[in-house]
């Protein structure tokens, strides 16, 4: 069956491509350094599972260390970039098939099954989907833009040197939020918002659990980290018993609460950091200075929708 | 108490430009010793837990295609159809790519858009283009950087506030189960309802600061 295991190794060949493309540059300075960090990456997705954890933890480590000491790799042009556009409006297939490859292959095999045959594991079908639309994607701009055959391997360099050591930070943080949720931040930080607010009225008791539904969420990096805990602590006990909110509201503007946190942290690195390094930003935080302003009227609003209609008729 | 320092370091970490993947590593290390977890079970967990999140890595598949596109042009092309249309200005594009993928969201189509598939080939290059009519007169890079820097946004903004109108969005199922454990059954639609009221702010809200930006662009241009 087609799952996660299968995924890891088909997301190790760019990473291994990148690796091998530099190890082949015998021009730069920095060549090891740069084989070493996506080598070591493409071990980790394609071998991982099969190796044990405490190796798999210095892998990671050798990477930030990599990282830190910097991989700044020589740049690759790209190899004939055409003055004039070579596919006209056809360029724009290729990038179209991939979210299109992606939906169908969500919607037609919604369970995994293929002809009756559990060929796909449920749970990974629309990451299966999203691989084969990559696969289709880059055959199609091949065949549409007939690269020399060095190309493919050389702009999956050049892209992944632009994004660099910032491709690993979403991984890297999902492991932080599990050593913080091992070591009990998370409790830590919910008792001290429900000691520090006076929770006397439906409107105070809102904006705790609004503005720490946001907080929260900054710290961990993930609403759906902070929902379970501050909802335990907050939303249930206090919004919802003691004062009669509507529990399909109160979870709703909560978790609202929580995607504007999101919008206004480093730690979801994957909204607001890597973007920037995709883009190629001179500021990492450009991303969330832009972000801000709206996030902070949109978790006021949260609060005034949940405190104004979020307890009609209930409230005691 | 103690436990918190990793926070502390992720923060002064941050605000001081060290490498991230540094300061989380020793945000990781700190919070654990605090709560007395020695160096090898840190390592071990941090391997454990970046392997079991390898799914993240699939997204980066589009790259090689993206790379390519770019190489025979989808940028400049992106950047001409733009062009040609008289009336598209940056927050115009921008607050059209915003509406369709908060539609779209809504539907349940969250994997159309994303910041490597539409935002860095297509999206920022037509915000872009809308501004740089002329060739011989290029953004500088402040504005170019500023006018990316919404292109990401949007994406962001439309997906999050969209997303949760759709009755099947992991958030959703969240909200279900967390209720049920304490005995309180919610009905998905009632739940997306609920999403609606910010659904509508987050466009008007966002959709006014696209449109002072057209106006801070204007007045930087004279």
């Amino acid at each position: 069956m087609i799952g996660l295991d299968a995924l890891g190794i088909a997301a190790a060949a760019l990473p291994a491509t990148v690796a091998i493309h530099h190890a082949l540059d015998r021009a730069e300075a920095t060549r090891w350094r740069n084989v070493g960090f996506w080598g070591v990456f493409a071990i980790l997705l394609g071998a991982g599972p099969w190796l044990p954890d405490l190796l798999n933890g210095c892998l990671v480590l050798a990477m930030v260390g990599l990282a830190t000491w910097g991989l700044r790799p020589s740049l690759v042009v790209s190899s004939d970039r055409p003055s004039s556009v070579r596919g006209g409006s056809w360029l724009f297939a290729p990038a179209l098939a991939l979210p299109a490859v992606t939906l169908a292959g969500t919607l037609l095999v919604p369970d995994g099954r293929i002809a009756g045959v559990a060929l796909i594991d449920p749970k990974q079908v629309s990451l299966v989907a999203l691989a084969l639309g990559a696969l289709v994607a880059l055959l199609l701009a091949i065949r549409l833009t007939r690269p020399p055959a060095t190309a493919p391997a050389a702009e999956s360099r050049r892209l992944s040197d632009a994004v660099g050591w910032a491709m690993i930070l979403p991984q890297m943080l999902a492991a932080l939020g599990g050593v913080f949720a091992m070591a009990g931040v998370g409790k830590v930080v919910a008792d001290g918002v429900t000691s520090v607010i006076a929770l006397d009225t439906p409107l105070t008791a809102t904006i705790a659990y609004c503005v720490g539904m946001a907080l929260f969420t900054m710290v961990m990096g993930n609403a759906f980290a902070a929902f379970p805990i501050m909802t335990a602590g907050i939303g249930l006990p206090i919004v919802i018993h003691r004062f009669g909110g509507d529990p399909a509201a109160v979870a709703a503007l909560g978790m609202l609460s929580g995607f504007c946190g999101t919008l206004m942290t480093p730690m979801a690195a994957n909204f607001n950091i890597v973007p920037a390094a995709i883009l190629e930003l001179r500021d990492r935080f450009g991303v969330i200075r832009v972000q801000w302003p709206t996030a902070l009227l949109l978790l006021v609003f949260n609060i005034a929708v949940l405190a104004a209609c979020g307890f009609s008729g209930r409230i005691s | 108490m103690l436990v918190l320092s990793g926070i502390a370091i992720i923060i002064i970490g941050f605000a001081l430009g060290v490498n991230p993947l540094l300061v989380v590593t020793v945000a990781a290390f700190a919070s654990a010793a605090a709560a007395g977890f020695g160096p090898v079970e840190v390592i071990a967990m941090i391997g454990k837990a970046f392997v079991s999140s390898r799914f993240m890595a699939v997204a980066w598949l589009a790259l090689p295609t993206i790379g390519l596109l770019e190489r025979a042009g989808l940028r400049e092309r992106a950047r001409d159809v733009v062009r040609r249309l008289r009336g598209a200005t940056t927050g115009r594009v921008l607050l059209g790519y915003m509406m369709l993928r908060q539609i779209t969201a809504a539907l349940g189509l969250t994997s159309l858009g994303g910041h490597v598939q539409m935002v860095r080939p297509i999206i920022a290059p037509m915000a872009e283009g809308a501004e740089e009519r002329d060739e011989a007169n290029p953004l500088d890079p402040e504005t170019r950087d500023h006018i990316r820097a919404h292109a990401a946004a949007v994406d962001n903004i439309g997906v999050f506030f969209g997303e949760d109108v759709f009755i099947a969005i992991g958030s959703i199922l969240l909200i279900r189960a967390i209720l049920e454990q304490e005995g309180i059954i919610v009905a998905p639609l009632h739940v997306a309802l609920w999403a609606i009221p910010t659904a509508i702010a987050a466009l008007l809200v966002h959709g006014a600061r696209l449109l002072m930006l057209d106006r801070r662009l204007k007045a930087r241009r004279r």
